[in-house]
């Protein structure tokens, strides 16, 4: 992995995206206070909280009007120029102001961890604090991670993944050309190849970034996939769940016959209960399918809920996001950590308690699926521009920078999809061309 | 305890490529050094093919003359046929390259050494290693004698436990006609040291009295030869050409008809062979729809009758190595000098090393070339180089130098080496470099010059030569700096700038793709006194200027991870919050600085920020004691 630029303003949610009336948006780094110049006109009185109308720099429209503290370096958290801006008016708001902070040239989306790395390197953290934060910023990534997988689910998250192969596959043609130049499997017309490849995904990406944002599908939420061997009680508890008139926000069938998906409101945090009922019970395409879909969705759950109903089959599952769930206490002891039992109610109280203090953990934890949008677009704002360049220059003159645009690009594409590193593309070139006079 | 017949400083063990840069370097650093090896006839021999430079390796070779190595200028005195590899593409991935006379190559290698000061050759198979508590202090020959040292170099190529193999036939050896490094191999094992096993292979020679030329094409050199070192000033020795055949269907056939007698595909090869240097039976493989492949036809030497045909390594038996070359154009009547074989022999994992080159487990000990899982000469000379400077280093109570990955393609290769090990034979492309616009083979001087100055590794004849060199490179570019034109004086001189009124130095004016030096030579005349070679210099990084700028940022970032060094005793399994997996990789590797760490795989933002946080913890008490 690489680490990170330290020169740039970074910015992210401090809070969750929960229904917390306001979210604070950190925002850090030496041009913090050209930032606020721009967004709030003139900076507010340090350490105090100011109540200020926050614009647009694009098109001067009023985005909110916002609590705003301004903490000059060094003794802010990070060490450095900070400023929080405590935004109201719901999810819509927070994408605007945050949308406004990417496009300033000298803003872009903290990475995991960040904020913490600069507090450190700034001094203003010592070592145990540190080993503390850790596992904070494990989950942090972990979150981010399984944010940017459920982000790229669907179309979308398609194209990105083939925009990655294609790019490797430009850099492949491209370095063909330039380090086995004396190779005979190697024509000029590689340069040709992979020039119309590098265009083709300018235009996709040209074409994806001028969709209209489309309008949110409860796609943040804490997710938790219930799972287990038929019988074991997953609907009952579902709908026991569900029940709870207060905790329900929406309940609705799946996209799919086999999953449905309930909508709970814990203590403010969106929760997105998924039942995975109707698996295993036959061997038929249609649910072999099922069975993929299922594995899908385990691997982007915040928690995978297993039901182990006494003396049923065990969970064959392990990470820190599995809990083993007992059920039908009523008749029986299962091995689990935790028991309940739909039908008389005992335990349900406790499991919502539990289930409500996770989701918090992962929302206070401060990342939404809003920055892994914008972190996302600011990614491939920079892909584009790449792609630009490359393509502008004497490619047949130039074949060095052609590449290292094409180097940039996927570089910047990395910061979604993972870094492309050299390997791959020697790989790709070693698999596609003969190499070896 | 024997008692040693002879005290070094350094000694280097292996007259190849890396071992003859290695003693050369020390030497040069004022180290009393001396260079074992089996045979003093071939040292500087090439295994295999009978060429020096192209694209990456090229790279190495003027870096390894910048630092006053022997390599370019060997290649310079024995090269028969230059060709300047990328030449219509952009100056940073133009590579030098030459055929080189065998004989010729070796003889200068030889000469460059025997007028080295300070440097004995001794002839002998280093056969154990004196080793106590970590740390070497001495070398025991195969034939009883005992050197006492601090510090060894070894440099043994493909000869550990070496294993050739031709069809059926197997054979213990080195390489072909030398016999392999066993007690050497036993000794390495005796250090714990993480060791595999690496395959390559070489083709057939072939009689060049039994080709017929007449049939084939041919390549020629370039008109304009580009020479290696900047000492040399001449092509020294008549060139020659290359004849251009191919492999056929019928040849193919004759391959896949005998695919099951091929070592690597009976099962009686383990090791891992490089995916860019595959044996003609593996490209017939994997590439099945091709129905020919370009075999270039390269004389080994002027007065030499023998011919390498490069593009066709195989180990299939003699009968079918036969059959299928005398099925290709030209070669109807071919005569075979000596067949072509693989070789599997033991490497030792270079995560061993520090970016020193020596190998942590035992300290004194310094590895480079093939038995770090590299191939090429090129790779094993600037390793050679790097570990005899630290060799000298060491011996002269003095701490060991590294080159990082924005300095030289040495420091990328071995910044690869160290810290992600290797899976297949290890050889330098310019991809490899993610600054590649910088370091050019062009520049290699001014980027290891004031390194080498500094280390006192120059002759003064190269000193003399790289300040005179300097000087008019600086005074090329004040010129440029001081000479300035308006959008509208450019015009009239018929450039067609920004019309924005602003005032351009010469140099910012060259930066323009459609502006070349012939055109400010126009405008200002005076500038025809800069030498041709610093004109194109300066071109150069006026070409790249954009791109230089946006480099040097991420050069900046990564010095400043680089410069952040993880102590020594830091024990990463001892780190809370660090996974096991990761612990491990990271113990394997020791990096030693936040830099490398991010480089190893597998590396999170939260096990980058406890180490930044352990580093600076280390920091801080190492200021108060
Ligand atoms: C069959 C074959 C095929 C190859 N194919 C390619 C290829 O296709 N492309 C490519 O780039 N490179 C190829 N190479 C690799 C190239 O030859 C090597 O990478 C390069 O020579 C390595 O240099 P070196 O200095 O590490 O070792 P070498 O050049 O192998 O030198 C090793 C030296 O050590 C000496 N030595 C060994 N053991 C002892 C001992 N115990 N005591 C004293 N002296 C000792 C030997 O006598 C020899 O002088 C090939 C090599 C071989 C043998």
């Amino acid at each position: 992995m690489t680490t990170f630029d330290d020169k740039a303003v970074i910015f992210a949610p401090a809070t969750g995206m929960g229904r917390a009336a306001v979210t604070i948006v950190r925002v850090s780094g030496s041009g913090t206070r050209g930032v606020l110049e721009t967004l709030c006109g003139r900076v507010p009185q340090s350490r105090r909280a100011s109540l200020m109308i926050l614009r647009d720099p694009a098109n001067g429209s009023v985005l909110d009007r916002t609590l705003v503290l301004w903490f000059p370096g060094p003794s802010s958290f990070t060490g450095e120029d900070m400023a929080e801006l405590q935004c109201h008016g719901g999810r819509s708001v927070v994408t605007a102001v945050l949308g406004a902070l990417d496009r300033l040239p000298q803003c872009r989306p903290a990475e995991a961890g960040e904020f913490t790395r600069r507090a450190l390197l700034n001094g203003r953290m010592t070592l145990d604090q540190v080993e503390g934060l850790a596992d904070l910023i494990d989950a942090e990534t972990e979150a981010q991670r399984r944010q940017a997988l459920r982000s790229l689910e669907g179309e979308t998250g398609h194209a990105v993944q083939r925009w990655r192969e294609e790019i490797i596959t430009a850099m492949a043609l491209m370095e063909a050309a330039i380090d086995f130049s004396d190779e005979s499997d190697v024509s000029d017309k590689v340069i040709a190849d992979g020039l119309r490849m590098a265009e083709s995904i300018r235009d996709q990406i040209e074409s994806e970034l001028r969709k209209p944002q489309r309008p949110e599908r409860l796609r943040d939420g804490y997710r938790i996939v219930l799972a287990g061997p038929p019988n074991a009680g997953k609907s009952t508890l579902l709908n026991r769940l569900a029940r709870r008139d207060a905790a329900i926000v929406s309940p609705m069938a799946g996209t799919t016959r086999d999953v449905i998906e309930v909508h709970l409101d814990l203590g403010g945090y969106p929760v997105l209960l998924i039942d995975t009922a109707g698996l295993r019970e036959s061997e038929d395409a249609v649910e072999r399918e099922g069975i993929k879909r299922t594995q899908a969705r385990i691997a982007d759950a915040d928690l995978v809920l297993w039901l182990q109903a006494p003396g049923g089959e065990a969970c064959p599952f392990e990470g820190p996001n599995v809990l083993v769930l007992g059920t039908k206490a009523d008749l029986g002891e299962a091995e689990a950590s935790m028991s309940v039992s739909a039908t008389t109610g005992a335990g349900i109280d406790a499991l919502l308690a539990l289930l409500q203090e996770r989701a918090e953990r992962v929302f206070a934890s401060g990342e939404g699926v809003l920055i892994t949008r914008e972190r996302h677009r600011a990614a491939l704002q920079e892909v584009l521009l790449c792609l630009h360049r490359a393509l502008e220059g004497d490619a047949e003159g130039a074949t060095e920078l052609v590449a290292e645009d094409l180097r940039l690009a996927a570089r910047a594409l990395g910061r979604i999809t993972g870094e492309v590193d050299v390997e791959e593309v020697l790989d790709r070139l070693f698999s596609g061309f003969c190499i070896g006079k | 305890m024997l008692s040693p017949s002879m005290t070094y400083d350094v000694i280097i063990v292996g007259g190849g490529h890396a071992g003859t840069e290695a003693a050369a370097a020390a030497a040069r650093m004022g180290a009393r050094t001396a260079l074992v090896t089996q045979r003093i006839e071939t040292v500087g021999v090439m295994s295999c093919n009978p060429a020096i430079g192209g694209l990456g390796k090229g790279h190495l070779v003027r870096e390894i003359d910048a630092l006053d190595g022997l390599m370019g200028r060997a290649a310079d005195a024995a090269g028969i046929q230059f060709r300047l590899l990328n030449r219509r593409k952009g100056p940073a991935v133009r590579g030098p390259r030459t055929q080189a006379d065998r004989k010729l190559y070796r003889r200068s290698i030889q000469k460059l050494l025997r007028e080295q000061s300070g440097l004995t050759l001794v002839e002998g198979e280093a056969e154990r290693l004196i080793v106590r508590d970590g740390r070497v202090y001495g070398l025991e020959l195969a034939d009883g004698r005992v050197f006492a040292t601090g510090a060894v170099v070894l440099t043994t190529g493909t000869f550990l436990n070496g294993l050739i193999h031709c069809g059926e036939h197997q054979e213990p050896a080195g390489r072909v006609g030398d016999r392999p490094s066993l007690g050497l191999a036993q000794s390495l094992y005796g250090l714990g040291l993480p060791m595999g096993r690496l395959k390559t292979g070489t083709p057939a020679r072939l009689d060049g009295r039994t080709i017929r030329w007449e049939q084939l094409e041919w390549q020629y050199g370039d008109d304009e030869p580009e020479l290696f070192s900047d000492l040399s000033t001449r092509v020294a020795v008549p060139q020659i050409a290359c004849g251009i055949t191919y492999t056929t269907p019928e040849a193919h056939e004759v391959i896949r008809a005998n695919l099951h007698r091929a070592p690597m595909y009976s099962g009686q090869i383990q090791g891992r062979g490089p995916r860019y240097c595959p044996s003609i039976e593996d490209k017939v493989v994997r590439f099945a729809d091709k129905t020919n492949h370009q075999i270039f036809l390269e004389p080994e030497g002027l007065d030499d009758p023998t011919v390498y045909p490069n593009g066709i390594s195989t180990s299939l038996p003699v009968d079918v190595q036969e059959a299928f070359i005398r099925a290709m154009p030209g070669l109807d009547q071919v005569r075979i000098i000596r067949p072509g074989y693989a070789i599997e022999y033991d490497y030792v994992d270079p995560r061993a090393l520090d970016p020193t080159l020596e190998l942590r487990a035992c300290r004194g000990l310094f590895l480079a070339g093939q038995i770090n899982g590299t191939t090429g000469y090129e790779e094993a000379g600037a390793q050679g180089l790097l570990a005899g400077l630290n060799a000298a280093r060491l011996a002269g109570g003095q701490d060991g130098i590294t080159i990082d990955r924005t300095k030289a393609y040495l420091g990328v290769m071995i910044d690869d080496l160290v810290t992600q090990g290797v899976t297949e034979p290890y050889r330098m492309f310019t991809s490899r470099s993610e600054y590649r616009l910088s370091l050019r083979s062009d520049n290699a001087d001014e980027r290891l010059g004031p390194l080498g100055e500094a280390l006192g590794c120059l002759s003064r004849e190269r000193r003399t030569h790289f300040g005179a060199k300097q000087a008019q490179l600086s005074a090329a570019l004040t010129s440029l700096n001081e000479r300035t034109l308006t959008p509208n004086e450019a015009a009239l001189r018929g450039l067609m700038l920004n019309q924005d009124g602003r005032r351009r130095t010469a140099f910012e004016i060259l930066s323009y793709p459609t502006v070349s030096w012939a055109d400010l030579t126009r405008i200002w005349p005076e500038l025809q006194n800069v030498p041709g070679r610093i004109a194109a210099r300066v071109e150069t990084d006026a070409k790249y200027a954009v791109y230089l700028e946006r480099q040097d940022r991420d050069i900046a970032a990564f010095k400043r991870d680089e410069d952040m060094a993880l102590p020594d005793s830091l024990s990463f399994t001892s780190i809370s919050g660090l996974s096991a997996e990761l612990a491990g990789k990271l113990e394997t590797v020791r990096p030693r600085t936040l830099g490398q760490a991010g480089r190893v795989e597998g590396m999170t933002p939260a096990a980058l920020t406890l180490l930044v946080a352990h580093a600076k913890a280390a920091a801080r008490t190492k200021v108060s004691v």
